[in-house]
């Protein structure tokens, strides 16, 4: 486990209060589930706590999530994201921007049939690393990249 | 009542590959105005899309989602001249349903 959170820390960066905010334990999963829009999920801050509060625990970096989007972002206001997984079983895919006030963008449900691969366009408020987070088999994987934002999409 | 979705559902090999582009605001929540009053969240929270009464995507979207969002996705069982139906729902109760044949 240990190994696994340090692995979490190097690959993101900067996610050093992730732990605090685990401890707080102020998420409760699976209650939020039944709404049909996971209010708790997308007013996190931290990426261990969208995890749980998607219902899961301990994602593991995966190399077979692929995140294509610009290395450098002219304008924040519009990022283009395309997400592939690789994984056997993909049932979904999150997109997660580390440093918007509110970490969690977006979540796509992959039904049986559909390619586990989205394309779509999200704000950045500043650089960061963005996070691509699949749950694939019961299992949560994730995959990061940074992506420098030269005009942010989020103030006003 | 929103402007209409921008839907092109085509056969991509055996796939259907289906773009959207839905005319919506999209705002966060964190802006200001003019005067220094925040501006409302107003975003989509819920997208749905179906083939042939079977759900392809669904998607939970948070006011990061960039403004007139875009999004494309694939899927497999479509055949030409089958509809794509797309729905979305914001955080005020809008709803918005659009169509597209499968060309």
């Amino acid at each position: 486990m240990n190994s696994s959170r340090r692995r979490v820390l190097r690959g993101t960066g900067g996610l050093a209060v992730l732990g605090l905010a685990v401890a707080a334990g102020l998420l409760k999963p699976g209650l939020a589930r039944a709404a049909d829009w996971n209010k708790a999920a997308f007013e996190t801050k931290s990426f261990k706590d969208v995890v749980k509060a998607l219902g899961g625990s301990e994602p593991v970096p995966s190399g077979d999530i692929v995140i294509e989007s610009p290395d450098i972002a002219e304008n924040g206001a519009v990022v283009p994201f395309t997400i592939t997984s690789k994984l056997a079983n993909t049932q979904s895919i999150a997109l997660l921007i580390e440093k918007n006030p509110n970490i969690l963008a977006a979540e796509f449900d992959i039904p049986e049939g559909t390619d586990p691969w989205v394309n779509t366009r999200v704000k950045m408020g500043q650089t960061s690393p963005v996070i691509a987070l699949v749950k694939a088999g019961g299992k949560y994987y994730y995959a990061a990249k940074e992506v420098k934002v030269t005009l942010g999409g989020c103030g006003g | 009542m929103a402007d209409p979705m921008k839907i092109r559902a085509t056969m991509a090999g055996d796939k259907v590959e289906v773009k959207v582009l839905m005319a919506h605001e999209m705002e966060t929540g964190q802006r200001k105005d003019s005067s220094g009053k925040v501006i409302p969240a107003w975003f989509i929270q819920n997208v749905t899309a179906t083939c042939n009464g079977k759900t392809v995507l669904s998607a939970e979207w948070g006011p990061a989602v960039s403004k007139n969002p875009f999004l494309a996705f694939r899927f497999k069982g479509g055949k030409p001249g089958d509809k794509v139906v797309i729905s979305w729902v914001d955080n005020h109760g809008d709803k918005r349903t659009d169509e597209a044949t499968i060309s």
